[in-house]
């Protein structure tokens, strides 16, 4: 998968370097795309950096057929168990922050110290998303005056699967702001990574896949957004979709808006251009985006 | 791999392989040894058979006409029978041009429910018997049971062969059984089922599906579906080479069934692909093969929504059954 450089003699004491395949992540398991296909996936000075695989299709199909297959185990687990949880993906991101820090200066061509300041970033929207685990239901639930005997309760409860069209432009620190709040309210999702820089987005899926995440409630595919937004947005087994990665490109927007409504999933429309990700997030907005609300009725007791 | 009908010998040897114990044994394992090896491979070469477009839509539509809606469950109701009987008749609401399945296999005691709900549809009600899944009660018992399905009206009879029986060498007695309830049968089709997953061994399959067609089944069967592993390629690559073997044997084409483990229309193609590359063109039709199974179906209409409209389906819009 990765191009070499041309080999050298090796003498004694020099090793030659092991580079790293970047793959899917489907499942829990980290496969090539069913085709067979990579691309290039370039630095921010236009070098290769490395040849990332190109899902096709089918990839989005079975990365769909995952999230669903996942959706139960962690809709079913307890408020503050996902929290737990997303609160360790923090704990295994910092441990691997000099890896992160390399990858997305390679990838967005910032200097060291940016990338860095990205980096932490990242961690801390991890724990700050931890945090709403236990509490987002409180916020964007409530106990309803009603005219009878009952209690009227709303809560919010997870959509589903939702397919994630990672922002283009940050790599990291973007991708898991609009990750994150998927994840807390209980939704599986299929994330399509930044087209032109993938690779921070695949070595997350490493950390996920370390960090209790139950396999197949994250997905990750890389390759061509146009190829596989129309898939996820025509997927009648996906009930949302958040447009973030087509950010500035209206009409394709609007197409994928539109096959979105055949099922009407949820949708996060596309902004105008790419949101300033270090800013912090405005409240529980994004988590009840994939939350549907439940009313129930309860008779009053004596 | 094949097996020539030269090798198995004449239609008179069949019928003197038949006549006494030994003969049968003699003939029984005197059938050609199946290469486990071999038959794995082939069935493995044949599965990564593309199947597309067009070729796709066909098979698909194949499928659903050939599947056994089945039901075999100790909470089974009328209800769900009923309910059952009307997903066989019109398996997708949403595309009136989708056809019935073959039939609904039920337990004998509701046999009377499935066969009031299908009157005059065109799909048979078929009942599983002989003190299924085991087989285990007195022969008389087993007939018994035979008689009272068919009286309720079922139009096909899955029994299952003596296992014990089988594996402890008394063909004979296996042979005469299948004789008898084919009797009991009287107009209906018999399927034999052979518990496959029991039988350990391919040479055993093949052996099986020689007995029970010698017993005069209709169909051979893979399995009960309450033992795993169920149907497998392999196994249905053995029983179809024997049927083929027989109807060049005999001039006598018998069905064959598969049951059991079958869920997703990806597998259902790849058995139809066995099929025809087996026993032949003439195979792939209800009469002469058929799925048991129950969550297939809404997976194969899930296929056929996608080839229809472009778009990957939901489960959430097939029934639960």
């Amino acid at each position: 998968m990765v191009r070499r450089p041309a080999a050298r003699p090796v003498r004694g004491g020099e090793r030659l370097e092991v580079r790293k395949t970047y793959k899917l992540y489907v499942g829990g398991a980290f496969p090539r795309s069913e085709s067979g296909r990579s691309y290039e996936v370039l630095d921010g000075r236009g070098r290769l950096l490395a040849n990332a695989a190109r899902a096709s299709r089918k990839d989005a199909r079975d990365a769909v057929v995952a999230a669903r297959k996942a959706g139960p185990a962690w809709s079913g687990a307890t408020a503050y168990n996902r929290g737990q949880v997303l609160y360790r993906v923090a704990e295994v991101l910092e441990g691997r922050a000099d890896q992160f820090a390399a990858e997305v200066a390679t990838a967005e061509g910032l200097t060291a110290a940016r990338a860095r300041r990205a980096v932490e970033a990242t961690v801390d929207r991890w724990v700050w998303y931890a945090g709403w685990a236990d509490k987002f239901a409180q916020v964007g639930g409530s106990a309803n005056p009603v005219a009878g005997p009952y209690f009227n309760f709303s809560v919010p409860e997870p959509t589903g699967v939702v397919a994630v069209l990672a922002p283009q432009g940050s790599s990291l620190l973007g991708l898991c702001s609009v990750l994150a709040p998927v994840m807390v309210g209980g939704n599986s999702c299929v994330v399509v990574a930044s087209e032109a820089r993938p690779l921070p987005a695949v070595t997350l899926a490493e950390v996920l896949a370390t960090s209790d995440v139950p396999g197949g409630t994250v997905n990750v595919l890389t390759g061509r957004t146009a190829e596989l937004a129309p898939v996820l947005a025509d997927h009648l087994d996906v009930n949302g979709l958040d447009l973030t990665g087509v950010a500035g490109d209206a009409a394709l927007a609007a197409d994928l808006e539109a096959r979105a409504a055949e099922n009407t999933k949820r949708l996060h429309r596309a902004p105008g251009a790419e949101p300033d990700w270090t800013a912090a997030p405005d409240g529980p907005h994004r988590i009840l985006t994939w939350c549907e609300t439940k009313t129930v009725w309860h008779p009053v007791g004596t | 791999m094949t097996v020539a009908a030269t090798s198995i010998g004449t239609p008179g040897d069949l019928v003197s392989a038949t006549a006494s114990d030994s003969a049968l044994r003699r003939f029984l394992h005197g059938l050609p040894g199946v290469d486990q090896v071999g038959a794995e491979a082939r069935v493995g070469n044949l599965a990564t058979r593309s199947i597309k477009a067009e070729a796709k839509r066909w098979a698909l539509d194949l499928a659903v006409r050939t599947i056994d809606l089945t039901t075999l469950e100790g909470a089974d109701t009328p209800g769900k029978v009923r309910s059952l009987c009307a997903k066989a008749i019109q398996p997708d609401p949403d595309d009136r041009t989708c056809q019935s399945v073959a039939a609904v296999c039920v337990y004998p005691d509701l046999v009377a429910v499935a066969s009031q709900a299908l009157a005059g549809s065109g799909v048979a009600v078929a009942s599983v018997a002989t003190a299924f899944p085991s087989g285990r009660a007195r022969l008389d018992v087993k007939l018994t049971d035979v008689a009272g399905a068919v009286e309720a009206g079922a139009d096909e009879i899955d029994m299952v062969v003596d296992r014990g029986a089988f594996l402890a060498g008394r063909y004979g007695e296996v042979l005469d059984e299948i004789r008898q309830v084919k009797g009991a049968c009287g107009p209906a089709h018999l399927k034999v089922i052979l518990e496959t997953g029991e039988l350990a061994t391919l040479d055993n399959v093949r052996r099986a599906s020689w007995l029970a067609m010698a017993g005069g089944a209709d169909f051979i069967k893979t399995s009960t579906g309450k033992v795993t592993p169920a149907a497998t390629l392999p196994v249905a690559l053995v029983m179809l080479e024997a049927v083929r073997d027989f109807a060049d044997l005999t001039g006598t084409e018998v069905g064959v069934k598969v049951a059991g483990g079958i869920r997703s229309a990806k597998d259902a193609l790849r058995y139809l692909v066995v099929v025809h590359e087996t026993a032949g063109a003439e195979w792939l039709r209800p009469e002469r093969f058929r799925f048991g199974a129950s969550s297939l179906l809404n997976d194969v209409l899930m296929q056929r929504a996608k080839q229809r409209t472009g778009r990957y389906h939901s489960p959430d819009r097939v029934t639960i059954d």
